[in-house]
């Protein structure tokens, strides 16, 4: 049995037929629309490498079944930077060199850009390495990811400050 | 993973119309999903909870209970505000388990129903009596350094993992299922079973029963300044216990007016001894009184394999989440959810 589905993804919307109700979203990313930046790790959704966000929630890929998902809003890695202007998130990971081999960091990235929207670890080193546990990076990059997010949210908060000023 | 049929029913009645043996209900799939991928479960129909409306409530009763709604995610309970302040030990248990992407996904309803994490249930090529009955069990003499010390049996030497659950059986809740005959509560400690030689009947609910919601009594609320869940493990974030205790006191006057007690990982079921519970009933709190009790709640134990360990281990849990239960709940939830680490020395 075939599902049609819709997605909005990175903004524009995707109509995709599924023949088979198996495909999870991370397969669907990269093996039908063309959006190799999000990546497949354990595919068991220990290693966090998958981490996109839907309806701006951070979640793992591999986990979820694209037949769930009609009519979501997904936001991969290749949907955050305005044309050559990076995200706050990437431009503080090339800042603080929060990567070394460098296929973790899409999944990095994601779930930082959704840790700072949950709004629970502010700048709180021990807050943040807890809430980016589910991304590993077998670089052991762990002391510029911390940076990283440290950096971008102490910036995205500035910027929120200026903005409603 | 092998095909399957999927289903997005309307309404719990027609969720419940369509369910077949073969069939499984689909919530946040974070367990479901990951062990079709293993090929350990392979449903022939996914019936779809996802849009199902009114499942994902959090509210409190006419009659001071609170009731969470099965298809609320652990993340959105564990982070509201009102419920995180009545109920900081369930929020603490919560915010202990998976990750920040898990939580975010896994839905309450599906915790209470999650699978055990012993590698020979998660392992189709691995005997084991809790997927397939009578086959036998790996895990006798393999990998077993985190099985049970307490509740196991010749046929499963498996634990529960969950951290919520072990929150929940210390506030008494009362789970809310919907079946083929109607709907009923389950008392939370007749939820989960230990295994026996039958390890596969692993829950009371039946054949298309569906979990509603969770209620939480109206006096669990009264533990909310002197409550906290302790969980042991081999790295501080990500990771499932190696022994967990959720401890709860009412102090009057110095006193303990009432405490619960429940011990996680160590069993198929969070395992709670009530004598333990009433030994505190006015005594003054102090190391030497909870040692008792946790000796109490750790009566019976034993190795099931390569486990001695964990028998001393969860005595000193258990005494230590009472002394950080007595020493009161943290006005903001500590860095470190559940962790012994950043906890001033209580003993």
């Amino acid at each position: 049995m075939s599902h049609s589905i819709n997605l909005t993804v990175n903004g524009t919307r995707r109509d995709v037929t599924l023949e088979d109700a198996r495909v999870t979203l991370l397969d669907l990313l990269r093996e039908r629309l063309a959006l190799p930046g999000t990546k497949k790790g354990c595919d068991r959704g220990q290693c966090g490498a998958c981490t996109v966000l839907v309806d701006g929630r951070r979640i793992n890929a591999c986990l979820a079944l694209a037949v769930t998902l009609d009519g979501a809003e997904v936001t991969t890695i290749e949907g955050l930077a305005k044309g050559d202007h990076l995200h706050p998130v990437q431009a503080a990971f090339v800042d603080h060199d929060g990567f070394q081999c460098g296929y973790c960091t899409p999944g990095q990235i994601m779930s930082a850009v959704g840790l700072i929207a949950e709004g629970q670890a502010g700048i709180d080193p021990e807050r943040i390495r807890e809430g980016m546990s589910g991304n590993l990076c077998r670089c052991a990059a762990y002391h510029g990811i911390t940076e990283a997010v440290l950096d971008a949210s102490r910036r995205m908060a500035e910027e929120e400050v200026r903005v409603s000023a | 993973m092998k095909p399957f049929d999927y289903l997005r029913p309307a309404s719990v009645e027609e969720a419940i119309a369509v369910w077949t043996p073969d069939a499984a209900y689909l919530g946040g799939g974070t367990n479901l999903v990951d062990l079709m991928k293993t090929g350990a479960l392979h449903p022939g129909k996914l019936i779809d909870l996802n849009r199902l409306l009114g499942l994902d409530l959090i509210e409190m009763l006419a009659d001071g209970s609170t009731r969470i709604g099965a298809m609320v995610r652990n993340a959105d309970l564990a982070h509201d505000a009102g419920f995180a302040a009545t109920f900081p030990m369930i929020a603490e248990a919560l915010l202990s388990g998976a990750s920040g992407q898990l939580r975010n996904v896994a839905t309450v309803g599906g915790n209470l129903m999650q699978r055990s994490r012993c590698a020979y249930f998660q392992d189709p090529y691995s005997a084991c009596n809790r997927r397939t009955p009578g086959v036998g069990c790996d895990a006798k003499e393999g990998d077993n350094r985190s099985h049970a010390i307490l509740g196991f049996s010749d046929a499963c030497i498996a634990t529960n993992p969950s951290d919520f659950c072990v929150s929940l059986a210390a506030l008494d809740a009362v789970v809310e299922v919907h079946g083929p005959r109607g709907r009923r509560d389950i008392p939370y400690a007749d939820l989960h079973r230990l295994p026996g030689q039958t390890p596969e009947k692993e829950t009371a609910l039946e054949a298309g029963d569906l979990v509603l919601a969770i209620r939480l009594p109206s006096d669990a609320a009264a533990f909310r300044l002197n409550a906290r869940y302790l969980k042991v493990r081999e790295r501080t974030s990500f990771a499932f216990a190696l022994v967990s205790a959720a401890a709860a006191l009412r102090l009057e006057g110095g006193k303990i007016a009432a405490a619960r007690l429940a011990l996680g990982a160590v069993a198929a079921k969070p395992w709670r001894v009530p004598a333990a519970e009433a030994m505190l009933v006015g005594q003054s709190p102090g190391p030497a009184l909870f040692a008792r009790a946790a000796a109490m709640a750790s009566a019976g134990a034993a190795p099931s394999g390569d486990n001695l360990y964990k028998i001393e281990l969860a005595r000193r849990t258990a005494a230590r989440a009472l002394s950080m239960a007595a020493a009161g709940t943290p006005t903001r939830m500590p860095a470190l959810p559940a962790s012994p680490f950043g906890e001033p020395a209580h003993v």
